[in-house]
C-alpha cells in the first residue's frame, strides 16, 4: 500500500501542476500601465512555488516508497548531515527565495501606492452602497460638490446626497451608474463608503482596494485598452455581495466626451 | 526534582456516581473525551452546511429538500436565497474554526494526553479544567440558538467586519440579534479556552514526574504547551474585541461604526467608530488561531510518525524551537489579512515581510519530517497514512501561501477562491488529518478498543483523493478572480466558472459521504471493537506504559519515574527495537549513523 | 538523535512541611502544619497555582492591552473627543486599594508566623486579611460613587467616545475585583480551617497586587487620554 500512496502523492502533484502549465485558469488580460510588475511577480512566485511543490511532493513519494518496505534485520539510519543540514538549507534556500521575493515585489506595490497621481489625472468619484457603485464626474468645474450624508435618498435617486441649490460645486457634477474613461488618461479615483465595507476589484485594471466606512481613500491608475470590462465587490457586505458589479468602459478621448456629455444631459 | 505529581493540587478520588463519572467530571480524560464528542458533533454540523453551500454554488437555483426547515425566512419552496447562504457560510467557518479545530486537537487529545504524557495524575486544576468544557459547551449552544431567533444567524462571515456587524438588524438578516449571539457566545468559547491554558500551562511547568525534563516531554505535549501559550495571549484580545461589538449593538456606543453612514435611506445614529479598529483587534486573534489549528496536528502527526517509522526524528529539539518559532512570529503577521484593507500601504509592506519569514520555521518542520523518513522503517496504518498525509496537505497549503504574503500579489488574489484554497488545504484538511492521526493512533488507549484497520484506510484513500479533488481547484478559480462569499456568479466574466463548481460540489458530496465510513467505525469500535493490548503499536512514551483505557489516576498510584529521552526507538532492547520511556533498561543504540 | 540514557536524577530529600524548626523553602515558613493526616495538605515547589496566576494574569494583561489599542486608536480615528475631568473620588479609591495590598502583607507576615508556630490567639493573623477585605469593598463602592458622579454629569456608556471607554475600563477592573475578593473568601475559609496552604495565599497575593497595579496603569490612561 505504501507504493500505491506513493505513486498517488505524485499522480496527484502532476495532476495539479498541469493546469498551471497549460494556463488553463489565469488572472484575465492585464489593461493598465502599472500591472506588468505584479504579473512579473506573479509569474516569479509560480514558478518559485511549483518547484517547491513539486520538489517536496516527489520527494515525499519517493521516501514513502523506498523506505516502506518491511526490511526486517535492517536498522534504521539518519539522513546524512542530520538535521542541522536541513535547518541551514532551509534558512538560506527559502530565505533567500522569500526575501527576493519581498524585495522585488515591493516596486509592484509601491508603483500603486506609493506613487503620487499626476496633476493633470482626472479625478472620478466612486461610492459603493448596498449593493451597487455609483460614480460621479466633477464637471466643467473640476470641483465635487459636498456629500450630504443626511440628503442621500436611492428612492429619489439622489445617491450622493448632493443639494445643488445650496452648493454651486454641486451644480454640474455628473451622476453614473456605470463607469467611464478615456483610454491612456491617468485616472484619480476617490472612494466613499456610503454604508458599510466594500472593495473595488478591477482585475482587468489589477486594482483592488478596499472601501473605508469612515475614511475616504484615493487611488490612480491609468487604463491602456479599450474595452468593456467589470468591477465586482469583493469585500461581503450583505446579501447582495454576489450581485454589485457595474461596468466599466475604457473609451477613445473622443467616445468618453460624448458619453460625458449624454450623461451630464440626463442628470 | 520532587517528584511532585504524586499528589495532584487537588487530589481526588475516583467518583463513584453517573453524573460525577461522565457528566460533571474532574478526570482530565473524561473531560478530553467530553470535548472529543463535541468536535465530532460541530465537525457534522460543519460539513453538513458546506454540503448545502456547495450544492448551491454548484446548482443556484435548486430546491434542496426540507431546507426550509433550517429557517424562516431563509429557503422558500426550499431554494437557497443569498442571505441564507450567507448565513450557512458564516456559521459552517465559526464552527469549524472554534467548535472543530481549536477544540479536537487541542482541547480533545491534550487534555487527554498531556498529564499522561508529563506523569502526573490530572491537571492541576480539576475543577477549572471542568468548566472549560462546559464554558465551551455552552458557547456551543448559545451559537447554535442562532439558528433559532428572528432572521437567523449573522451573515458577516467568520470574520465579522464592521460596520457590517455593528451596525444592526438594518444591514441585512441576521445582523441584528444573530451578531450579538454570535459574540456573545465566542466571548464565554475564550472564557473556556482560558480556564484550559489555565491547567496545560501549570501541568507542563510544575507537575511533571521524577526525570521528565521539559526536553523529554514528547512533541504532542510540546505543541500543547505553545498552543496554550497562544491561545492565552489571543483569546484575550478576542474577548475585548466581542465585548465591545455587543456594546455597539446593545448600548449605543460607537466604537467601530463611523458617522454619516446611510443604510436603506436612514442616517444611521453611530459616529466617530473606526472600521479598521475591528480587523485590528480581529486578526490579531485570528492569526494566531489558525496555528492554534495547526501546531497541535503537528505535535500529533510527529508522535505517530515517529513511533510508525521506528526511529526518532532528526531533531527533537528543532522541531519544539520551529513550533515555538511560528508561535511568536504568528503574532507579527496579521496584517497579512489586511494589505488593502485601507491601512497604511507602508504598514501592508511591513507585514509582508515577517509573513514570508514564517516559512522558515514551516519548512524547517516539514523537512525535518521529510528528512527523518529517510532511512525509516516506515509501518503503514490508517494513523501512519493520516499523518503521511497531514505532510503532503501541510505543503501545497504551505505553498499557496508564497503567493498571499506578497501585497501585489494579493491585488489579483486577495477576497478570491485562492485564499479559501490555502485556507482549506492548511486548516480544513491538514488540522483535520491531524485530528483523524490522532484519532487512529490513540482510540485504543482512549476507549480500550481497536478500531478496524480495513475500514480506517478505505476512509484515508476516499479522504485524501477526495478533500484534493474538491480544494486545489480553489487555487485555479482563485487565479482566474472567482471572487469569494459569493453565493452565485453573476458578473459575466466568471460564467465559466460554474463548470468548475459542480465538480468541486460532486468531489464534497462524494468525500463527505466517506466521512460516514469513519463515524461508523467509531461507534461501532467503541463498543464492539477487538480488546486493545496496553501497547498495541510497541510505542514509548508514557500512555503506552498504562492500562487501555488507563485508571482513574492514570498510572495506578505507582510513582513514575522517567529514565529516557520520548523517542527510544531502533534499539536493541529486551521488548525488541524500542524501550519505553519509563523503564530503567540501558540500551546500546543500533540507530546507525548515515 | 536520543541514543543515550540518563541517570536518574538524584532525588533530593523529600522537604517535610514547615513547622518550628523546619524553615521550608525560601526561607519564608511554609504555612502548612505538621499533620500529615490532613487531606491533600502536602506542600511542594513550585506549586501549580503561582504558574496558574501568572498565567491569570497574562491574560488579563493582553485584554486589558487590547483596549488600551482600542482606546488610542478610536481617539485618532474621529474629531468626536470630549475631555471628561475624572471624578476626585478616584484618586481616594486609589489610595484606598493600595492601601489594601499593603494590608495584604502585613497579613502575610502574619499568617505566616501563625501557621508555623504555636498557634496564639492574639495573634489575630485574620484580622488584616479582613482589612483587605473591607478596603477592597470600599474600592468597588468608591467606583460605583465615580460611575454616579458622571452621570449626575449626564455622561452615560454612549454620550461620546470618553465616557464610554472610562465606564467599560473602570467596569471591567471592578470585575476582576470582585473576583479577587471571592478568591480572597477563599483564602479567609481555609484559614479558619487551618489548611491554607502558602501557595494559596502567595497566589491570591500576586492577583491582589497586580489589581492594584493594573488600576494605577489604567488611571495614568484615563488621566493621559480622557
Amino acid at each position: 500500500m505504501a507504493k500505491f500512496f506513493a505513486v498517488t502523492i505524485l499522480v496527484i502533484a502532476i495532476l495539479s501542476a498541469i493546469p498551471i502549465v497549460r494556463n488553463t485558469w489565469h488572472p484575465v488580460e492585464d489593461i493598465s500601465t502599472h500591472g506588468q510588475a505584479i504579473d512579473d511577480q506573479l509569474s516569479e512566485t509560480m514558478w518559485e512555488a511549483g518547484i517547491s511543490f513539486l520538489a517536496s511532493q516527489i520527494l515525499l513519494a519517493w521516501l514513502i516508497w523506498r523506505f516502506s518496505s518491511n526490511r526486517a534485520g535492517e536498522k534504521t539510519k539518519s539522513f546524512p548531515g542530520g538535521a542541522m543540514g536541513l535547518v541551514a538549507a532551509a534558512f538560506i534556500l527559502v530565505g533567500v527565495e522569500v526575501l527576493a521575493l519581498g524585495i522585488f515585489g515591493v516596486k509592484a506595490w509601491a508603483n500603486l501606492y506609493f506613487t503620487p497621481p499626476g496633476s493633470d489625472a482626472m479625478p472620478v468619484q466612486v461610492q459603493a452602497g448596498q449593493f451597487a457603485f455609483y460614480f460621479r464626474y466633477p464637471g466643467p468645474d473640476g470641483k465635487f460638490g459636498p456629500i450630504h450624508a443626511d440628503k442621500i435618498s436611492e428612492a429619489s435617486q439622489n445617491f450622493f446626497g448632493l443639494d445643488p441649490d445650496s452648493d454651486p460645486d454641486a451644480k454640474d457634477d455628473i451622476v453614473t451608474a456605470e463607469m467611464a474613461i478615456p483610454v491612456n488618461r491617468e485616472i484619480r479615483l476617490l472612494m466613499h463608503a456610503k454604508d458599510v465595507s466594500h472593495s473595488f476589484y478591477v482585475p482587468a485594471l489589477r486594482i483592488h482596494q478596499d472601501f473605508v466606512p469612515g475614511l475616504d481613500l484615493q487611488i490612480h491608475f491609468t487604463a491602456t485598452k479599450i474595452g468593456r470590462y467589470e468591477i465586482v465587490c469583493s469585500q461581503l457586505c450583505g446579501l447582495g455581495h454576489y450581485n454589485m458589479k457595474a461596468y466599466l468602459d475604457v473609451l477613445s478621448q473622443q467616445d468618453f466626451d460624448d458619453w460625458l456629455r449624454k450623461e451630464a444631459a440626463m442628470q | 526534582m520532587h517528584d511532585m505529581s504524586a499528589h495532584a493540587a487537588a487530589h481526588h478520588g475516583p467518583p463513584t456516581s453517573f453524573i460525577r463519572k461522565h457528566i460533571f467530571s474532574l478526570d482530565h480524560k473524561v473531560i478530553g473525551k467530553q470535548y472529543y464528542g463535541l468536535g465530532l458533533v460541530a465537525v457534522i454540523i460543519g460539513m453538513v452546511l458546506s454540503w448545502l453551500m456547495r450544492i448551491h454554488l454548484g446548482w443556484t437555483n435548486a430546491a434542496i429538500p426540507g431546507l426550509h426547515l433550517l429557517s424562516k425566512t431563509g429557503a422558500p419552496g426550499d431554494v437557497m436565497t443569498p442571505e441564507f447562504y450567507l448565513q450557512l457560510m458564516t456559521m459552517h467557518a465559526t464552527f469549524m474554526v472554534f467548535f472543530v479545530l481549536t477544540v479536537a486537537p487541542f482541547a480533545a487529545f491534550g487534555n487527554f494526553f498531556l498529564p499522561i504524557h508529563t506523569g502526573a495524575e490530572d491537571m492541576p486544576f480539576p475543577h477549572f479544567n471542568m468548566m472549560s468544557f462546559w464554558t465551551t459547551f455552552v458557547a456551543f449552544c448559545v451559537m447554535i440558538l442562532s439558528f433559532f431567533v428572528g432572521d437567523g444567524p449573522t451573515l458577516g462571515g467568520w470574520t465579522q467586519y464592521a460596520p457590517l456587524s455593528a451596525v444592526g438588524s438594518v444591514a441585512g438578516p441576521g445582523q441584528g440579534a444573530g451578531v450579538v449571539i454570535w459574540a456573545t457566545s465566542l466571548a464565554i468559547f475564550c472564557l473556556g479556552q482560558l480556564f484550559g491554558a489555565l491547567n496545560f500551562i501549570p501541568n507542563v511547568l510544575d507537575l511533571r514526574c521524577k526525570g521528565m525534563s521539559l526536553w523529554r516531554l514528547p512533541l504532542p505535549t510540546w505543541a500543547w504547551f505553545i498552543t496554550s501559550c497562544m491561545g492565552l495571549t489571543s483569546f484575550s484580545v478576542l474577548m475585548p474585541a466581542c465585548i465591545l461589538l455587543i456594546l455597539d449593538h446593545v448600548a449605543g456606543t460607537s466604537f467601530f461604526v463611523a458617522s454619516n453612514l446611510v443604510i436603506n435611506d436612514q442616517l444611521q445614529p453611530h459616529s466617530g467608530g473606526s472600521t479598521l479598529l475591528w480587523q485590528h483587534l480581529f486578526w490579531f486573534f485570528g492569526h494566531p488561531e489558525v496555528y492554534i489549528a495547526i501546531v497541535p496536528g503537528m505535535g500529533i502527526v510527529s508522535h505517530v510518525l515517529i513511533c510508525n517509522m521506528r526511529k526518532p526524528m532528526l531533531s527533537h529539539r528543532v522541531l519544539v524551537y520551529s513550533m515555538g518559532a511560528l508561535a511568536v512570529l504568528s503574532y507579527m503577521v496579521y496584517g497579512h489579512h489586511m494589505f488593502v484593507s485601507g491601512m497604511n500601504p507602508f504598514s501592508s509592506l511591513l507585514f509582508s515581510f515577517p509573513t514570508l519569514l514564517i516559512t522558515i520555521p514551516s519548512t524547517i518542520i516539514v523537512l525535518i519530517w521529510i528528512g527523518s523518513l529517510y532511512g525509516a522503517k516506515l509501518r503503514i496504518n490508517s494513523a501512519s497514512l493520516f499523518a503521511l498525509g497531514f505532510i503532503s496537505m501541510f505543503i501545497t497549503g504551505g505553498v499557496s501561501g508564497f503567493f498571499l504574503a506578497q501585497p501585489s500579489i494579493q491585488i489579483l488574489l486577495h477576497a478570491t477562491y485562492f485564499v479559501v484554497a490555502h485556507f482549506h488545504f492548511t486548516m480544513a484538511i491538514a488540522a483535520l488529518f491531524g485530528i483523524f492521526a490522532g484519532t487512529y493512533f490513540w482510540f485504543p488507549k482512549m476507549w480500550g478498543r481497536m478500531m478496524d484497520e480495513t475500514l480506517g484506510k478505505v476512509h484515508f484513500w476516499c479522504t485524501f483523493v477526495g478533500t484534493y479533488a474538491i480544494f486545489m481547484p480553489f487555487h485555479y478559480l482563485g487565479l482566474a478572480g472567482n471572487v469569494r462569499r459569493y453565493s452565485s456568479f453573476p458578473a459575466d466574466y466568471m460564467q465559466s466558472f460554474v463548470g468548475v463548481h459542480k465538480f468541486i460540489t460532486i468531489a464534497a458530496l462524494f468525500t463527505g459521504a466517506a466521512q460516514l465510513i469513519f463515524f461508523y467505525n467509531l461507534i461501532h469500535s467503541r463498543f464492539r471493537g477487538k480488546p486493545a493490548p496496553d501497547n498495541p503499536w510497541q510505542a514509548t512514551s508514557l500512555e503506552w506504559s498504562i492500562p487501555s483505557p488507563p485508571p482513574h489516576d492514570n498510572f495506578g498510584g505507582r510513582h513514575v519515574v522517567v529514565y529516557h529521552d520520548p523517542y527510544q526507538y531502533g534499539v536493541e532492547s529486551s521488548t525488541g527495537d524500542y524501550v519505553m520511556q519509563d523503564s530503567p533498561e540501558q540500551v546500546k543504540t543500533e540507530h546507525e549513523e548515515a | 538523535m536520543a541514543t543515550t540514557v540518563h541517570e536518574p536524577p538524584k532525588v533530593e530529600p523529600r522537604r517535610a512541611p514547615g513547622g518550628p524548626g523546619n524553615p521550608g523553602n525560601g526561607g519564608l515558613r511554609n504555612l502548612v502544619p505538621n499533620d500529615d493526616s490532613l487531606p491533600a495538605v502536602r506542600d511542594y515547589a513550585p506549586a501549580p497555582s503561582r504558574t496558574g496566576i501568572w498565567v491569570v494574569m497574562a491574560a488579563i494583561t493582553m485584554t486589558f492591552a487590547a483596549f488600551t489599542s482600542a482606546l488610542v486608536v478610536r481617539q485618532g480615528a474621529a474629531l468626536d473627543w470630549h475631555h471628561l475631568t475624572l471624578p476626585r473620588v478616584l484618586y481616594w479609591n486609589t489610595l484606598v486599594l493600595l492601601a489594601s495590598s499593603v494590608s495584604l502583607e502585613i497579613s502575610r507576615r502574619r499568617v505566616a508566623v501563625f501557621m508555623g508556630g504555636p498557634r496564639t490567639l492574639d495573634l489575630k493573623p485574620a484580622r488584616w486579611l479582613y482589612v483587605t477585605l473591607f478596603l477592597g469593598l470600599a474600592f468597588v463602592a468608591g467606583q460605583y460613587a465615580a460611575w454616579l458622579q458622571l452621570r449626575s454629569e449626564g455622561l452615560f456608556l454612549a454620550t461620546n467616545p470618553n465616557s464610554s471607554f472610562f465606564y467599560l475600563l473602570t467596569a471591567l477592573h471592578a470585575l476582576h475585583v470582585l473576583g479577587g475578593l471571592t478568591g480572597l473568601t477563599y483564602v479567609l475559609r481555609k484559614l479558619h480551617g487551618v489548611i491554607l496552604r502558602r501557595s494559596t495565599l502567595d497566589t491570591f497575593s500576586y492577583y491582589w497586587h497586580f489589581m492594584g497595579v493594573l488600576w494605577v496603569y489604567l488611571l495614568l490612561l484615563l488621566w493621559m487620554r480622557l
